[in-house]
């Protein structure tokens, strides 16, 4: 036989075709709806798999290739990022609250849209996505894992990074992200593709990723730099996954319409709450800012955002309503946030701080119509009381949003000096969420949102306590109790950057590094 | 002769994370380590899945298999995301070696006419039953207990789909896009892949994820890579075939090295308990016997009379194998 006339070169999407969807087969041993459970019980309609683009043709040897190139210089960076001590080559220890942040709320969600796409990477009838979604689950843990050890070296040096799935799963501030991905999780693989692939990794990850990474190599910060720098062309990838989804799924059916805006206008929503924790790290957590929260939100989600909405408006998707508010709200939600966290300083795994008078100064002409008018005032009057021994910490506890569980101290779109708060009723009890847009997801599902485990009413009834904890001992401090539930290091991780331990040796040791003493 | 630079010592605060050294003590800790105990959460889920509310998002009574530590199932590889990556890409590296001198001297054009189509007859269906082994071990990625095996698992699962594309590149080697249809014909109908197929589709309905271990990763594999990347290859190797053996060599070691690691779990998950060990042997007999049907239509095909002495040969090695790991056989 004449092998050479069949053995003719193959094109790169032919080929790619061959090695992937090719691989998959209609089941008839068992029913195919046996076989993907979880691929109908959303309503959205899927007529043909095979329409589906792959937003990028990786075959496993190159994808191993590729890959562990980038892994043998990310680790090569980080130990010699160790061996000469990286940690005292950031711009001050104060920074390093910022990643605290990071590891205890970033990090472990990593790993969940890690477990999240290899659901989905099993779950979709189609080869072309599932296989995309498993290359997605093994970025993800990639990027759990590198974050881990980048940061591990930190831990060894500074407090608040050292329990940091155990903090997760309890302290207050970091059930709003662990909430987020739990929400997500939950739902079924096509909402996730909405809420993570197309919500989280496309829209959003500008004002995330980018941020912190960028944050990192303003102050020096060669071991988080040097992971977000390795993870740029995983990033990329998963962006254009998420795109795709969505324009997939708009594609195949008229009826999906409806379902997709309803998951983009709750995650859109659900997202930007979360990423409140992002300006108040880049307004006040920086010692060198990037640029504040304002300008951000400008550039990646109005301008870039706007684009992108443009573009899905031939498919009949519009820009989420909420945007409006957030349109107001990016003028309060930095200072509105490090203001609570510097009343709660004391229950928080991170340190806090007054803004110096320079960076008071940075923070009015970022936000001319709102800083001078409504915060200078109270981080002043917090700073001479502090001078004057009375460091403010706020002993009780705030009351929660339902959903996305974040302490009521946001306020009304049209009166900063107003909280707002809004009421629903479920099964005769009532519930309260922190603005129309969370009041609106709550009301769409509240099955699922009366489930949150919303870690102050956990304090109240009581199960925020170790086993040891006596509640009928005289001397019993409920506050110290969570905190020993949470495995704070009292004193340590917690309270004002100023006087702490982390202050105190990043001096000293910086010291030993460029002093003969 | 040693030299010792001097540098700048400071005393950390602490060698790992709390997890870590709850475990381990507080010691300098390994990247498998801190990159894998317990990572996955396992206290206070806000939801229920809409997709199965009767369980957690991460809940251990997803199998009737019971640990006290499901950390306890180690991977004697080590293998985080960086060490899995970095050992596979030097396999591929080989691999890529191996088949670029196969098209440049076309040695694939000088095999034996009746090699050739045992190649295409039994190795590149098989790709679709590799697609299989993916879909099986993302099903415990997912919903598996315990970062210690599920991470290791979507390693498997995507190294499946990389046996699955090597055996694409064989067909297309041997002969061109044809192969695969032909292939995907066989597979779909030929009475020789229908048993196999009929046990892979009912292995993708099983809900009991570490029943889904034993019956892919144990007993599937444990049987048809000996048959298919041991003794057919050794027949390849002898008769001339050896251009199909340096194509499927990346198979060969693979199986070697993942069954040191699927044999450590079941070994671990075996001496926890009576009823785990009662629970395993079972699954054993009754995926034993099933893949052993699935599969004698293969080896009659590559062995033709000395079939049923291939199988028993392999059984024995099969059981003694388990035996090791604390099984009844």
């Amino acid at each position: 036989m004449d092998m050479k006339a069949t053995k003719k070169k193959l094109g790169l999407k032919e080929k790619y075709a061959h090695m992937t969807r090719g691989l998959g087969w209609e089941t008839t041993y068992q029913p195919m709806d046996a076989v993907f459970p979880y691929a109908k019980f959303e309503g959205i309609k899927i007529h043909d798999w095979e329409r589906w683009e792959d937003p990028f043709r990786l075959t496993m040897d190159a994808y191993w290739k590729y890959q562990a190139e980038k892994e043998r210089k990310l680790y090569a960076v980080l130990d010699a990022f160790a061996q000469n001590n990286g940690h005292l080559s950031i711009t001050d220890a104060r920074y390093l609250n910022a990643i605290k942040l990071f590891l205890c709320g970033i990090s472990p969600l990593e790993y969940v849209a890690h477990r999240g796409f290899a659901a989905a990477g099993r779950n979709f009838p189609g080869v072309g996505p599932r296989i995309a979604c498993l290359m997605q689950s093994l970025d993800e843990i990639r990027h759990a894992q590198t974050q881990i050890h980048a940061l591990s070296n930190y831990n060894k040096y500074y407090d608040g990074f050292h329990d940091f799935k155990h903090m997760l799963e309890r302290v207050w501030y970091l059930s709003v992200p662990k909430s987020f991905f739990d929400d997500a999780y939950s739902a079924g693989p096509f909402e996730w593709m909405i809420a993570i692939g197309f919500s989280f990794e496309y829209v959003l990850t500008n004002l995330l990723f980018v941020p912190f990474m960028s944050g990192a190599a303003y102050n020096g910060d060669m071991a988080t730099v040097t992971f977000g720098f390795s993870a740029q062309s995983d990033e990329a990838r998963h962006m254009t996954l998420g795109l795709e989804c969505i324009k997939f799924m708009l594609e195949q059916d008229p009826d999906n319409l409806p379902i997709v805006q309803k998951w983009i206008d709750k995650w859109a929503w659900r997202g930007i709450r979360v990423l409140t924790l992002v300006g108040m790290m880049m307004d006040y957590m920086l010692p060198k800012r990037v640029m504040s929260w304002k300008e951000a939100w400008e550039i990646y989600f109005e301008q870039n955002g706007g684009a992108l909405f443009n573009d899905l408006a031939r498919y009949g998707i519009k820009m989420p309503d909420c945007v409006k508010q957030c349109t107001v709200d990016k003028e309060h939600i930095s200072h509105q946030a490090w203001a609570t966290f510097y009343q709660y300083g004391g229950a928080a795994a991170f340190h806090t701080w007054s803004p110096t008078d320079e960076e008071m100064d940075w923070l009015s002409a970022k936000y001319p119509n709102t800083f001078d008018k409504y915060y200078r005032p109270r981080f002043t009057y917090w700073r001479e009381q502090a001078e004057k021994g009375n460091r403010f910490y706020s002993n009780t506890l705030p009351m929660l949003c339902q959903v996305c569980q974040i302490p009521m101290v946001f306020t009304e779109p049209d009166d900063p000096t107003q909280i707002c708060y809004r009421e629903s009723e479920f099964k005769g009890e009532k519930f309260h969420t922190c603005s129309d847009g969370c009041k609106h997801i709550f009301d769409d599902e509240p099955e699922k949102y009366v489930q949150s485990w919303l870690p102050v009413h956990q304090i109240y009834q009581g199960n925020c306590f170790t086993p040891s904890a006596n509640p009928a001992d005289p001397a019993f401090d409920p506050m110290l109790e969570v905190l020993k539930f949470y495995n704070f290091n009292l004193g340590h991780d917690n309270m004002d950057y100023e006087g702490s331990r982390d202050q105190q040796n990043f001096n000293t040791w910086r010291g030993l590094a460029t002093k003969n003493v | 002769m040693q030299i010792d630079l001097r540098t700048v010592a400071i005393k950390p605060v602490r060698q790992t994370f709390d997890n870590i050294a709850r475990r381990f003590g507080d010691k300098p800790a390994s990247r498998y380590q801190e990159g894998t105990y317990d990572v996955q959460q396992t206290d206070i889920f806000h939801y229920r899945p809409m997709w199965e509310p009767e369980f957690e998002l991460f809940d251990e009574r997803r199998t009737a298999i019971r640990m006290k530590d499901w950390y306890a199932l180690k991977d004697p590889r080590q293998f985080y995301y960086g060490a899995y990556t970095i050992a596979r890409s030097r396999q591929q590296d080989a691999a890529e070696a191996n088949f670029d001198m196969i098209e440049e001297r076309g040695l694939a054009d000088l095999l034996p006419a009746e090699l050739r189509q045992t190649a295409l007859d039994l190795l590149v269906p098989l790709r679709h039953a590799e697609w299989g082994g993916n879909m099986n071990n993302s099903f415990i990625a997912a919903y598996g207990y315990g970062t210690a095996i599920t991470q290791p698992c979507l390693y498997h699962a995507m190294d499946h789909l990389g046996v699955a594309q090597y055996l694409t590149r064989v067909g297309l080697e041997l002969q061109g896009p044809k192969a695969l249809d032909d292939a995907k014909a066989s597979w779909m109908n030929a009475p020789l892949w229908q048993p196999l197929r009929r046990y892979i589709e009912n292995t993708l309905v099983v809900r009991d994820w570490f029943e889904t271990f034993v019956a892919q990763n144990l007993v599937l594999e444990g049987l048809v890579y000996p048959l298919i990347f041991d003794r057919l290859d050794g027949e390849f190797s002898a008769k001339g075939g050896t251009p199909i053996s340096m194509m499927t060599r990346f198979m060969g070691e693979w199986s070697v090295e993942t069954a040191k690691w699927i044999d450590a779990q079941i070994k671990v998950a075996a001496a926890e308990s009576p009823d785990n060990k009662a629970l395993l042997n079972k699954w054993l007999a009754q995926y034993r016997g099933a893949a052993l049907e699935a599969i004698a239509p293969l080896a009659e095909r590559a062995f033709g009379a000395d079939a049923e002495a291939t199988l028993t040969d392999l059984t024995n090695e099969f059981n003694s194998r388990c035996a090791k790991q604390g099984l009844s056989v």
